[in-house]
């Protein structure tokens, strides 16, 4: 569904991506893991757009993505740090996000994550009162709203109340059982344990491997993520 | 005996004037021609000329008659001609429609030429398209009263002055509206002579034009919209009561433009809107006083070579400028005008401000040197320039100040 | 794209500054016309507001407000919406609640107090100069990506234009002062948008200064119609230019 191809990119001497190839299927739940500064963020912004590569390119059910935008009509992004206009309310950022996608997809928008979230009934909050979990919730309820083909989700529970952490990874989940495909990157790798299928690991901008969770599992001998990816960082 | 020959000059002079005929002219009278009347006239005759259109060519006054228009009968000068020229004493031309004289680039041909006599008087009269309208050459004690005089100047060559005067004495020039002439009133070696209460306007060049006159003056006229204003030049003893300068615009325009003039007043006169209300160049002893400068581009500039004159209660209102110098060192007074830039205070309310005001902007100055330094007119960057200069004068005239300026507005 | 200029437009109209900003217009301009003892002193005084403190407060606000929607705008960009659009709204937005702030302030007052040619021209330059700074502020937002840096880029360019411009104009002119440079001044007047629409209002308020000297020169190139179409015409390509410099930024910009 979403191919890079040897996507490139750097910023001034950093080399953000590094010949970055990577193919991501249907039905899928990726882990985008690596330490700070790896290339995740890049690499998810590129596909979305927001980052255009030096060399390289990348394709969104077999178009190239280069000067297109109604691709982005089938992805749903949840940005890491969610700030909205500080005048808004609630309820005019999600009427604002329908007005601006609605005739775009023509499907029926899927307001589950904002009632489980309760955020309902604060309609009328402006955006500037809201704690960081709220905007969080805010972020996911958007990324969700338009039931997209593809979810790319950007440390998605950091912030969030153990109890909404939950019901967001419960959403991923039964939306990855509808066969989309879910991009996630995350530091709490324990979080990631019963929803991913895949793991990308990236480090310095290279796509260090991409392998099925349960290969990794075989390979390292470990039953838990975060022990896995440990012993294959100490290996390195 | 002596006394006996006083009585008979007398009964004589009496007699005389009883004697004083009036000749009519008119297509039904005995004269046909102005010219016909005045060869029967006698000295002292009336001639009354009836309205008609007269084509005569030249008239030539010879005698002291009274020459009297009714209705305004038109002489006509089919533009060839100088229509009248007064060769006598004690003539009288009034009433007349006086149009289409020659124009010439040799002679100064004039509806109404005045050779070297006394006591002419010119007075209602319209002059339409003349070249020179009244020229008075070498005349004395003459009276140009209530006339009109429009030309249709299109370039300096090809227009006169409207009263043009030239080595007289004791004229007296009154009421007389002056316009599309190259210059409205034109004196030159004149002296002792007074123009009063005319209005000169929209000439080509200057609204009165005024050189090597001593001890004259010039009241309460109105000089309005000239190509260049008005010029006073080469002069002593002139007195400049209560007129009006108006709208003369241009680079070379000027409310007045005083050259090498001493011992003069300039009082009580009005300069609204013009690109300099008074230039001076080489002006000394002149009194500048109870004037009002309104609105124009500098309301004076006073060249360097200006010294001793006085400029002292006067109201300087809303001009762009208020004083423009080339110099630094500057001998003249300002002191005990309004000026309506002055910011400073008055602790002891006697009406005069506690610190001195300087009339001379920096950016002034720059834009002396410099004109297309105009551009930046009520720029910050100019402002800026202005206000450290007054803190801290150092291009400025250091001694260019009003010491004692008013806190309010003097009732002019 | 009119979904978002009109969600930015709400945005920022409810924002403090632009409230603060359009009381205090009005309330200068309120006291100036109320003070001065004629309108045409008032309209002066008000000159300097129109020519120094609204370029000012609009490249200013425009850029921080660039700034502080940094995250906003990266999540419109994920959505499907072209970048021309969104950028085009976030001009539209700003350029249009500053010019209604502008138009309340200071418009309504000159109407109400001295609704002359001068004045009715004032308010159309103090219009097309707010709309001038949001584009040099969205132009310095898009080149810099440190806030600090874009703000101090647009302050600067905001000084360059009110005051260095004009230093520099005055150092040209000293040092060719032997040569004709009236045609120069001309050229100079339209590199500066403040020169400019300051040499507008004053053609028709100080006639005398500049009809008089070498502003026979202004005067017969911009005071005659088809000169003053032809500075309008500049005024707009300034717009033009720095939008359609800082868009092609933009399309290119990583966020």
């Amino acid at each position: 569904m979403i191919i890079a191809n040897n996507v490139t990119k750097r910023f001034g001497k950093l080399t953000a991506l590094n010949n970055v190839s990577v193919t991501c299927n249907k039905g899928e739940c990726i882990a985008l893991i690596g330490p700070n500064g790896s290339g995740k963020t890049t690499f998810i912004k590129s596909i979305l757009g927001m980052v255009v590569p030096d060399s390289g390119f990348i394709t969104f059910n077999g178009k190239n993505i280069v000067h297109d935008w109604k691709y982005r009509s089938h992805i749903g992004y949840m940005p890491q740090i969610g700030r909205y206009p500080d005048n808004m309310t609630i309820g005019q950022v999600i009427r604002m996000m329908k007005d601006i996608r609605a005739d775009k997809t023509g499907k029926a928008v899927d307001e589950s994550l904002i009632k489980e979230f309760g955020l309902d009934q604060l309609q009328q909050k402006r955006m500037r009162t809201l704690s960081g979990g709220t905007r969080q919730k805010v972020s996911a309820s958007l990324a969700f709203l338009f039931d997209p083909d593809v979810l790319i989700l950007d440390e998605p529970t950091a912030g969030l109340d153990p109890l909404s952490s939950e019901m967001l990874k419960e959403k991923i989940k039964s939306e990855k059982e509808k066969g989309k495909l879910v991009m996630i990157t995350s530091h709490i790798l324990s979080e990631l344990d019963d929803l991913i299928t895949q793991v990308i690991y990236m480090q310095d901008g290279n796509v260090q491997f991409h392998k099925k969770l349960s290969d990794l599992q075989k390979d390292t001998g470990e039953e838990k993520l975060s022990r896995a990816i440990a012993s294959v960082m100490a290996k390195n | 005996m002596n006394r006996l020959f006083y009585i008979v000059a007398g009964l004589m002079m009496t007699g005389m004037s009883s004697f004083a005929r009036t000749i009519k002219v008119g297509k039904q009278q005995q004269a046909r021609t102005i010219g016909q009347a005045l060869s029967i006239a006698s000295p002292g005759d009336t001639i009354r000329v009836e309205s008609g259109i007269y084509r005569e060519k030249n008239i030539v006054i010879d005698k002291p008659v009274v020459l009297l228009g009714i209705d305004y009968p038109v002489l006509d000068g089919e533009h060839k001609y100088e229509i009248i020229s007064v060769k006598a004493n004690n003539v009288t031309i009034k009433g007349f429609r006086i149009e289409n004289t020659g124009v010439s680039s040799l002679e100064d041909i004039a509806a109404v030429k005045i050779y070297s006599c006394r006591n002419v008087t010119v007075s209602e009269n319209i002059f339409k398209d003349t070249f020179f309208g009244i020229y008075s050459q070498s005349s004395a004690n003459c009276l140009f009263e209530n006339n009109k005089l429009t030309a249709s100047a299109k370039t300096e060559q090809a227009s006169g002055n409207g009263i043009h005067c030239w080595k007289s004495d004791s004229l007296r020039i009154i009421g007389n509206t002056i316009t599309g002439h190259r210059d409205g009133v034109y004196f030159e070696f004149v002296t002792n002579s007074v123009i009063w209460r005319n209005d000169s306007h929209n000439n080509m060049r200057y609204g009165l034009h005024f050189m090597f006159s001593n001890n004259d003056a010039y009241i309460s006229n109105i000089f309005r919209n000239n190509g260049a204003g008005v010029s006073v030049m080469f002069t002593h003893g002139v007195k400049m009561f209560n007129n009006y300068f108006e709208e003369n615009w241009g680079d070379a325009a000027y409310g007045i433009f005083l050259k090498e003039i001493s011992d003069s007043y300039i009082i009580g006169n009005k300069f609204l809107r013009n690109t300099s209300g008074i230039f001076m160049e080489g002006a000394s002893r002149v009194r500048v006083e109870k004037n009002e400068f309104k609105d124009n581009g500098w309301a004076m500039k006073i060249q360097a070579s200006s010294m001793d004159n006085v400029i002292t209660n006067n109201n300087f209102l809303g001009n762009t400028f208020d004083v423009g110098t080339n110099g630094t060192l500057v001998m003249n007074t300002f002191d005990h005008n309004y000026w309506d830039k002055y910011e400073g205070y008055d602790l002891n309310r006697d009406n005069i401000g506690d610190v001195p005001f300087r009339p001379v902007s920096l950016y002034s100055m720059i834009v002396e040197k410099n004109p297309p330094a105009m551009m930046l007119y009520r720029s910050f960057m100019t402002t800026l320039l202005d206000k450290s200069e007054k803190i801290l004068p150092t291009l400025t005239p250091e001694n260019l100040k009003d010491n004692f300026p008013l806190m309010k507005p003097l009732h002019l | 794209m009119k979904k978002i200029t009109k969600y930015v437009l709400t945005d920022i109209l409810r924002n403090k500054i632009i409230i603060g900003y359009t009381i205090f217009l009005l309330l200068i301009s309120m006291s100036l016309f109320n003070l001065e003892d004629s309108s045409s002193k008032g309209l002066l005084s008000l000159l300097n507001i129109v020519l120094i403190i609204v370029p000012l407060v609009s490249v200013i606000f425009s850029t921080i407000y660039i700034y502080n929607s940094a995250e906003f705008i990266e999540l419109l960009v994920s959505q499907p919406l072209k970048r021309k659009q969104l950028w085009g709204s976030l001009f539209t937005g700003l350029a249009g609640s500053l010019a209604f702030s502008f138009f309340i302030g200071i418009g309504i007052p000159v109407l109400l107090f001295a609704a002359s040619a001068t004045g009715y021209i004032m308010i159309a330059m103090g219009l097309l100069l707010t709309v001038i700074f949001v584009a040099i502020a969205m132009f310095a937002a898009v080149i810099a990506r440190d806030k600090a840096k874009g703000i101090g880029l647009a302050i600067f360019l905001w000084l360059y234009f009110s005051l260095l411009f004009d230093g520099l104009v005055l150092f040209v002119l000293f040092q060719f002062q032997d040569y004709p440079l009236e045609k120069f001044m001309i050229v100079a007047s339209a590199l500066n948008p403040i020169d400019l629409s300051r040499i507008m209002v004053l053609l028709k308020m100080d006639t005398s200064a500049l009809m008089g000297y070498t502003g026979a020169v202004f005067r017969d190139f911009f005071g005659t119609n088809t000169g003053f179409i032809i500075a309008i015409l500049i005024l707009f390509s300034w717009i033009v230019a720095l939008f359609w410099w800082s868009l092609r930024k933009f399309i290119r910009k990583d966020l």
